[in-house]
């Protein structure tokens, strides 16, 4: 037994002939932060999906508390797409109370008072993204920031042990980015979550975690690129990351972009 | 002046330049009528206004000297009771076909190539088995409806079951919803104003084989009474019935259209 939340051990993911991931190693305790970047194509949505379980690993073990991770998503890993994660034809608060709905409900429908109760703790959590003056619109009438801000609070309702960001802030415009990233953190020291996040944007991925991963390849073959897979070629708590390894980090993605 | 291209119409304008061709038509038609009957006092061709009133009357407003009823309104409601009963029941077929074959593999897998195999038969190369099965009363008509329609409205909503995001069904399963409330609570909600779409698309299928079964075995309906004086080259009740015909069947696509804005207006607003 480790104290460990969440281990990798010796993982491999590939489509095919195509080998995208190799030796994924790591141990996450719980309440870590954990961003990763990574060149385009590298891994990084392949890598979160294994841990959501719409992907399976090809080889090694993935654990959570200890046991083998569930082969699909379930209610102990939350998720937040960059977008299409809300559902449109529900107002606001129906859709945040529609987890509660799942649960006591067979149909997926409560009625009454059971409704109500529903309804009222959904309000409690638009209340800590943000929403609550927002509770009775449609998704399509919220901008962009307001539909991720509704994301977090479907995927909080359900007090997920891990919370899984795939890029959520990648079409937002960066003032509204700022807002997003305090509420995330104030999130997260709040009610102890544990995150990964996908980024593209290293400052965000240094400003937001305790714990930064690069996804990169270590082995390169010209003529079969898809020979070798990338693994996690930085580990760095971000507490203690100094401008040397910044720009080390940054050279070696913007080298990737331009030979890419 | 401006590129043709980006030259748009007013909405006064635009309502005269479609306006025009009706008219265009209607004097068109006109002329050529007062042509023949210059030639030919008889001619049954092109009728006049006045002969158009005096059909229209004798059927709709005078009642049948057989019968008792009047022959325009009985063939409206026997037509529209058949066609409605039978999109009904081919909306309701398609809907669940269609849902239930898009969210669950399995059953896709099951059922899909059969739906692909029936839905390239021609109905109406099974209209004499209808007949035959069903007999000649109006359950043979309503049925080839159902079989003209319905593998065209399942196959269109499996598409669309398959393309709401995967996303949000991922979402609902983080969520803790199982398959049913995943297909009741995600995917149906979703489906139905798409299957206003689709039956829009299908409602001019419906109409021709609705016209087609009243032509070939029927006692009334507007398709019924068309071919039976045809025989007399009575064009005086055929066109009027033609028109109304089309005002029916533009009035059926309407109303969707306002019932799908109605109900469903996060649908038409995120298009
Ligand atoms: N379903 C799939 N079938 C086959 N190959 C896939 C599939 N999904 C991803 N891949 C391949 O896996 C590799 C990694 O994809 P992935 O989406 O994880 O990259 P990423 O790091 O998230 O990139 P980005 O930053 O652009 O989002 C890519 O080469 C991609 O072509
Ligand atoms: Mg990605």
């Amino acid at each position: 037994m480790s104290n460990y939340q969440i281990e990798f051990r010796h993982v491999q993911k590939s489509y095919g002939d195509n080998l995208v991931l190799e030796n994924i190693n790591c141990q996450v305790k719980k309440g870590e932060f954990i961003t990763m970047v990574g060149t385009s194509g590298c891994g990084k949505s392949t890598f979160l999906k294994m841990l959501l379980g719409t992907e399976q690993h090809s080889k090694g073990q993935i654990l959570l508390d200890n046991q083998p991770i569930s082969a699909e998503p379930c209610d102990e890993r939350g998720i937040v797409f960059q977008k299409y994660s809300v559902f449109p034809h529900l107002s606001v608060r129906e859709n945040v109370a529609i987890a509660k709905e799942f649960e006591s409900s067979f149909i997926g429908r409560l009625f009454g008072k059971r409704r109500q109760q529903a309804l009222d703790e959904a309000d409690k959590w638009l209340d800590a993204v943000g929403l609550l003056n927002a509770k009775h619109k449609y998704p399509h009438e919220l901008s962009g920031g307001m539909q991720q801000r509704l994301a977090i609070a479907q995927a909080l309702i359900k007090h997920p042990k891990v919370l899984l960001l795939d890029e959520p802030f990648g079409a937002l415009d960066p003032g509204i980015r700022k807002d997003m990233h305090k509420l995330v953190l104030d999130l997260w020291q709040k009610y102890e979550l544990t995150i990964f996040m996908v980024t593209h944007d290293l400052e965000e991925g240094f400003y937001l975690g305790t714990r930064l991963w690069v996804f990169d390849k270590t082995r390169h073959d010209p003529h079969a690129p898809h020979r070798f897979g990338s693994t996690i070629t930085f580990d760095l708590p971000v507490g203690k990351t100094d401008q040397a390894s910044y720009q080390e980090i940054e050279d070696s993605l913007s080298l990737h972009a331009l030979s890419a | 002046m401006k590129r043709w291209i980006n030259r748009t119409p007013n909405q006064s304008l635009a309502i005269t330049l479609g306006i025009i061709p009706f008219l265009l038509i209607m004097a068109l038609y006109q002329w050529g009528s007062e042509v023949r009957k210059a030639e030919n006092p008889n001619d049954k061709l092109l009728p006049s206004v006045s002969e158009f009133q005096t059909a229209i009357d004798r059927l709709a407003f005078t009642p049948s000297k057989r019968t008792g009823e009047y022959l325009f309104w009985q063939d409206t409601k026997s037509s529209l009771q058949r066609l409605l009963i039978g999109v009904a029941c081919a909306a309701f077929i398609g809907l669940m076909l269609g849902l239930i074959t898009g969210a669950i593999p399995l059953i896709g897998a099951n059922l899909n190539p059969i739906i692909t195999a029936i839905s390239l038969i021609p109905p109406m190369a099974v209209l004499p088995l209808l007949f035959i099965v069903f007999g000649l009363g109006e359950l043979s008509k309503v049925m080839l409806i159902i079989v003209g329609i319905t593998p065209f409205l399942i196959r269109d909503l499996y598409q669309r079951t398959k393309d709401i995001p995967s996303e949000q069904l991922v979402k609902a399963q983080t969520l803790g919803a199982n398959s049913f409330q995943i297909i009741i609570r995600v995917l149906l909600p979703q489906i139905l104003p798409r299957l206003l779409d689709a039956l829009r698309l299908s409602l001019g299928t419906a109409w021709l084989f609705l016209i087609a079964a009243e032509a070939i075995a029927a006692t009334d309906g507007l398709g019924y009474r068309i071919f039976l004086v045809r025989r007399y080259l009575s064009m005086d009740v055929i066109l009027p019935y033609v028109v109304w015909i089309t005002f029916l069947a533009f009035l059926l696509d309407w109303l969707l259209v306002k019932t799908s804005k109605a109900i469903f207006p996060w649908y038409h607003a995120a298009k």
